[in-house]
């Protein structure tokens, strides 16, 4: 489908795109991949006055690390995360999650930043936030304030953006060297939408699991190393009280069904990991 | 700050296949219709128009990108490949097409030029992409004839030659 009409905005300076915000509110909506709200566009899902491109704003265009975290520019792209040089060794959780961000070709113009404005349920990017308790940078004409993930994603592709701000930047913590981290997901085809995502991160004396798909944004399930059998049982316990809603590509029910499986699969891979030592 | 009306159609420069273009757009044109209605390439195919089939992949400053999902004024000053850049006529095709043909890579043809966009990038920017690789980026396409197992001989036979030609 075409999109309705809409009046296009590409400012030069994060100030202009501030105060196009602070005058248009809810009529503008800010673009910087388009590649879930082009798509929204092209479907009439969202109809805007203005479409606020700040996908050339050089001042959102970058990545900067400390020990403590790293910050990603709201203008750059997952291709160019992917690429940087220090991924690997910064967020390995983050490396292993954004080759099944979209597509090779989606990744190209797609933000790291717009993914979680976004916040589909079972996209990848908000589920790394919630489980590294990453934290996200609003910015208005009036000042800056930093949300964590819990408090920044508020419920299905809903987040604590207020008309009048745009994501300025996230910050993805960075764990230490005693940390391990695994990924895995089902899904209809790689890079498609996940039915349910897993996510780990643990050292010696705890696992935390991140689920996504499955509820209307992502869960934390935070346990202890014990044997298998009873992490199982534990995980199955905590996953029964979730709510999962059936849609065209599976049942709610099937959705919490994997989680278990999945994630009894990352806890063998972080226990060899954590021995391999 | 570039502010463009909605019900009015801008100026937009841009270089499709090494040639510069001055058009004309509407906000809400999609670069699909740029090429295909106001430029007459209709190489470029339109599916699902959100992203998902491939179809319309070309490439924008040399990265394989969904046309589907950029405006055409988003591109003003960029430069774009289309399928028709790949090969300016049919003789000599590029080893790319030539190895689709040979493997029967397609059969109705209508996902072949976003493929050959997304493909003709790795063949030449990841010569050492093994077929797990090949396949990873067909995934950013269907294709509801194939199968796809022509399309990965295919590519994987133009990696192949290259490697061999690299070695002599």
């Amino acid at each position: 489908m075409k999109p309705a009409r809409f009046d296009y905005a590409c400012p030069d300076t994060l100030d202009e795109a501030l105060a196009l915000l602070a005058e248009e509110g809810p009529a503008a909506r800010v673009m910087a991949g388009g590649q879930s709200l082009a798509a929204m566009l092209n479907m009439r899902l969202v109809e805007p006055r203005v479409v606020l491109d700040i996908s050339r704003l050089h001042e959102l265009a970058y990545i900067t690390a400390n020990d403590l975290y790293v910050e990603v520019g709201a203008a750059v792209t997952q291709r160019e995360l992917l690429a940087w040089p220090a991924l690997a060794d910064k967020l390995p959780l983050i490396a292993q999650m954004l080759p099944h961000v979209g597509h090779t070709q989606t990744r190209a113009r797609g933000t790291v930043c717009g993914s979680l404005a976004h916040a589909d349920p079972s996209s990848e990017l908000p589920l790394a936030l919630a489980l590294l308790n990453g934290e996200v940078v609003l910015q208005s004409r009036t000042g800056i304030r930093t949300l964590a993930a819990r408090a920044f994603h508020t419920g299905l592709m809903t987040t604590a953006v207020e008309p009048f701000e745009l994501i300025r930047a996230v910050r993805f913590p960075v764990l230490g060297d005693a940390a391990v981290t695994a990924f895995t997901e089902v899904s209809q085809r790689h890079g498609d939408f996940a039915l349910t995502a897993v996510a780990l991160t643990g050292d010696r004396r705890r696992i935390r699991i991140g689920v996504a798909g499955v509820e209307d944004r992502p869960k934390v399930l935070d346990l202890l190393w014990r044997d298998d059998a009873s992490l199982q049982d534990e995980i199955q316990a905590k996953v029964s009280t979730m709510h999962g809603s059936d849609d065209i590509h599976a049942s709610g029910a099937y959705r919490r069904d994997l989680v278990p499986h999945l994630a009894m699969r990352l806890i063998e891979e972080a226990r060899d990991a954590l021995s391999a030592r | 700050m570039r502010y463009l009306r909605a019900d009015a159609a801008h100026p937009i420069a841009v270089t499709i296949n090494g040639r510069p273009y001055a058009v004309q757009a509407e906000p809400r044109l999609l670069l699909t219709d740029l090429l295909r209605e106001v430029i007459g390439l209709t190489g470029t195919h339109t599916g699902c128009e959100h992203g998902v089939c491939g179809a319309c992949t070309v490439h924008i400053e040399g990265i394989p990108q969904r046309a589907c999902l950029t405006y055409a004024v988003q591109v003003d000053g960029r430069s774009i490949t289309t399928v028709e850049g790949l090969a300016p006529s049919a003789a000599p095709l590029t080893a790319l097409q030539s190895a689709f043909r040979e493997h029967h890579a397609l059969q109705c043809g209508f996902c072949t030029p976003g493929l050959l966009m997304s493909l003709s990038h790795l063949v030449e920017s990841e010569p050492d992409a093994d077929e797990a690789r090949v396949r990873e980026v067909l995934s950013g396409h269907l294709c509801r004839c194939t199968g796809y197992q022509g399309i990965v001989d295919a590519t994987m036979d133009v990696l192949a030659a290259q490697r061999r030609d690299g070695a002599t």
